[in-house]
């Protein structure tokens, strides 16, 4: 028997202008945890859906178990034996974990379920593989890490024995991340080979056995997890070295500049989404919003910057009483946002660069010459911003949509710095960046910082949390759980808070030292 | 006392009763259409093609088949729906309206062509009525259970019928799966065009029906605009029926009563252009009140798209 069950022979992918792969080869070991590794773009997805049948690929050979074999669509990879478990996850919230388990291979003679037989099945397969799960749970009622689960468990109902994770953990708390990773290590000793595609290179190191590291559509190299460091690592990836630690400049914070009172806030289904929370952010300062997706950091940052009505409780922006102002007040009184979904809020993407720049600030008198737009003005000045912040595009009207990611969230942090805002609210800034992108973000909000400015940054990053912020206040469940100095708190602690283990008797009553 | 006692009579219940019937029929082809995830505005349209085709099958070869026409008709028109909203990916509400517009004229044109007059056709005769027995013999329940039409056991069954294959069969978990998260789907190989297909292609069908009910039992005869709306109703009542089959049923059977109440009260000093508006008032009254708690296939009425390149 063949050592590699999968192997990767010089396989070359082009799409108009680019090439995505280039002359890859991998060998993935028979039981091995086997971590693609790169940034964005450097060819990680293009690769897997190669394997997962959607691709294919231009030049090379994609040998299984040692023989040479063609995946021409998900159905085929499925058939042999080659399982992908999504990023996004492919589930549909309305049906129970074995109706989502069985969709589309359903054991049924003459077509005709059996709900009961479908869940006893998963339930067998859950024990078979230690996975905690209700067969009969309405999938949207279950918790990120659980809707992983059953997504994990439609691949081995299917029969895969290679199980490909599309960066499994971006969207798991720390302790999900723990199960998970339990999870996989029992999924490898019962035989089954994985392969874990990611950027976060702390995770990597602890589960996986082999890293391959792409970059610009190139394998960089491969090497076991056991003697590797993260720096190394960050190196391969990036090409050069990567500060993975942000200096931290020491500031003394000035005056309150940001301060909720007991703020409530409605979610999008009419249930309180914020209640009673209060917390100050003064002048110099960051205050990191940490907690699991979905616990109403959305809500109160989008509450912040007069997005979403207030329901009780009051706002003070630089000592004035923002409470149910128009986000256009709410942006006189000199607060930036930097919002979650860029594309939906940060950005009009059919719009050019310099349109997408004065956004929010199109109505200043610079910009306008009576009714009409300076246009030459507004140029000017995006083309100073762009310099400025280094946002690599062709031309100032150049649309939005044609840029990279990063270079979307450039363009928005340019803008959202220019004249001069007294308070930022940045909600999740580095989500889908690479590494590069990401420690632009770091730093720009750091200079923020010591510019005096008093920033919210709301983020699901436990990391990036820790190493920006100077205080950290935990949301659950729409409320203020608790709130630590920077250097108080671990990881796992937080996780604990962010998780509803755990809650401090008045979280925010500390006064902004 | 006499005019309100009349309200609930027995009689009242039997004219609710025929008038249910059509809504439901389309009310039914809708929960398909849609829980596959395609809106059928269209239902109208097809309702009218069923009316028509539904006299004219009868009319030359008896109610079997202008049933089987209504049938065949709507699905054939249907069928144009399909390939608009599904495989073009026009822009669903669009294509339901050109059905609409377009069965207008088509029953028009049709009708000259056959019968050499716009709006109506000869006059035909429906089924035998049918008598069920038992029920028949109880003096209370004779007026709902003797003489009756056989599409009204007929629509009854199809609930339930509709209602099993959407809860118990692989169909129907694909259809609903298709019509909640076509990508998911799709992943898993389900494929995504042939059940949207078969969801409007249904849905045709039972509109055809509804349409040929009208026509054959109870106009006997085709009308221009017989069908007074009632695909529209049919669509409140589906959405009322919190888009499952004994939801419309139950919604058709509150629409069919205030039909027939509008018909029954003309003795009372009412003028009757109010009551004859009072089934879509009622239809506003109680999609206003209830829309906001109405929980659709989350996928409905987006066309879906294969990924090219990612």
């Amino acid at each position: 028997m063949n050592e590699f069950l999968l192997e990767l022979r010089g396989i070359t992918k082009r799409f108009p202008g680019v090439v995505a792969n280039d002359d890859i080869h991998l060998r993935v070991r028979r039981g091995e945890i086997h971590a693609v590794v790169g940034e964005n773009g450097a060819g990680k997805s293009t690769l897997m859906k190669i394997l997962y049948g959607l691709y294919q690929p231009d030049e090379g050979q994609i040998l299984l178990h040692g023989a040479p074999t063609a995946i021409p669509h998900p159905r085929a990879a499925l058939g042999l034996g080659i399982g992908m478990v999504h990023q996004h996850f492919m589930l549909i919230p309305r049906f129970t974990v074995a109706e989502n388990v069985v969709l589309g291979s359903e054991r049924a003679a003459w077509g005709i379920l059996h709900p009961r037989r479908a869940e006893a099945e998963v339930a067998a397969l859950c024990r078979r593989y230690g996975l905690a799960l209700d067969p009969a749970a309405e999938v949207g009622g279950l918790s990120v890490g659980e809707q992983q689960r059953v997504e994990i468990l439609k691949v081995l109902y299917r029969g895969a024995g290679l199980l490909i994770l599309d960066e499994p953990t971006a969207v798991l708390a720390p302790q999900e991340v723990a199960e998970l990773f339990a999870n996989l290590r029992r999924l490898k000793e019962q035989g089954k080979t994985i392969i874990f595609i990611s950027h976060k290179l702390q995770e990597v190191l602890e589960i996986a056995d082999q890293i391959t590291v792409l970059r610009r559509g190139r394998v960089v190299g491969s090497v076991p997890a056991a003697g590797t460091t993260r720096a190394g690592l960050a190196e391969m990836m990036v090409g050069r070295p990567v500060l993975l630690e942000l200096q931290r400049p020491d500031t003394t914070p000035g005056e309150v500049r940001l301060a909720a009172e007991g703020l409530s806030v409605a979610g999008s289904r009419g249930r309180p989404a914020v209640r009673g929370v209060s917390f100050s952010v003064r002048a110099g300062e960051i205050y990191g919003l940490a907690g699991v997706e979905g616990n109403g950091q959305s809500e109160l940052s989008e509450a912040l910057v007069g997005l979403r009505p207030i329901t009780a409780g009051r706002l003070l922006i630089a000592g004035r009483d923002a409470t149910g102002l128009s986000p256009r007040e709410v942006r006189l009184l000199g607060v930036a946002h930097i919002p979650e979904d860029r594309h939906r809020r940060g950005l009009v993407l059919p719009m050019e660069v310099y349109e997408n720049m004065i956004l929010g600030h199109h109505f200043r008198p610079v910009f306008n010459r009576g009714p009409l737009l300076a246009a030459a003005e507004a140029r000017a000045f995006a083309a100073e911003r762009v310099k400025k912040y280094d946002v690599r595009v062709p031309s100032v009207r150049t649309p939005a949509l044609a840029l990279s990611g990063g270079n979307q969230q450039k363009a928005v942090v340019a803008r959202e710095f220019s004249f001069e805002p007294r308070v930022l609210v940045a909600a999740q800034p580095t989500r889908g960046l690479d590494i590069g992108a990401t420690e632009f973000v770091g730093q720009e909000l750091l200079r923020a910082k010591e510019r005096g400015m008093a920033v919210v940054l709301v983020s699901s990053d436990l990391d990036e949390v820790l190493a920006l912020a100077d205080r950290v206040g935990v949301m659950y469940n729409g409320e203020l759980v608790a709130e630590f100095r920077a250097g108080e708190v671990t990881l796992a602690e937080l996780g604990l808070y962010m998780t509803g283990a755990r809650r401090q008797a008045e979280p925010g009553g500390e006064p902004a030292p | 006392m006499e005019t309100l006692a009349s309200l609930f009579s027995l009689a009242l219940l039997a004219s609710a009763v025929r008038l249910t019937v059509p809504v439901l029929l389309a009310a039914l082809g809708a929960v398909f259409s849609e829980r596959g995830g395609v809106i059928n505005i269209g239902l109208e349209g097809i309702m009218i093609m069923g009316t028509f085709f539904g006299a004219v099958g009868t009319y030359y070869g008896g109610p079997v088949v202008g049933l089987l026409a209504a049938v065949a008709a709507g699905v054939v028109f249907s069928a144009v729906h399909g390939l608009l909203a599904i495989t073009l990916r026009v822009d669903q509400i669009i294509s339901g309206v050109v059905l609409n517009m377009l069965a207008v004229g088509l029953a028009r044109f049709l009708n000259i062509m056959l019968f050499g007059v716009a709006t109506q056709s000869p006059g035909i005769r429906g089924f035998t009525p049918l008598s069920i027995p038992v029920l028949r013999d109880i003096p209370a329940l004779k007026p709902i259970a003797a003489g009756i039409s056989p599409l009204i056991p007929l629509a009854l069954a199809l609930v339930v019928a509709g209602h099993w294959v959407l809860v118990r069969t692989t169909f129907g978990l694909r259809l609903r799966a298709v019509g909640e998260n076509p990508l998911a789907a799709d992943t898993v190989g389900v494929n995504v065009f042939l059940m949207r297909y078969l969801g409007v292609l249904i849905s045709g069908a039972l509109a055809g029906m509804a349409g040929a009910y009208l026509s054959i039992e109870q106009g006997r005869g085709y009308l221009e605009g017989m069908t007074q709306g009632r695909g529209f109703i049919a669509l409140a009542a589906m959405i009322f029926g919190n888009w499952w089959p004994v939801g419309a049923l139950g919604a058709s059977a509150l629409f069919g009563y205030f039909d027939a109440l509008s018909l029954r009260v003309v003795a009372l000093n009412v003028p009757y252009q109010f009551l004859n508006v009072l089934p879509h008032i009622v239809t506003i009254l109680v999609l206003a009140g209830f829309v906001r708690r109405a929980r659709p296939p989350a996928a409905d009425g987006i066309p879906y798209a294969k990924e090219e390149q990612g």
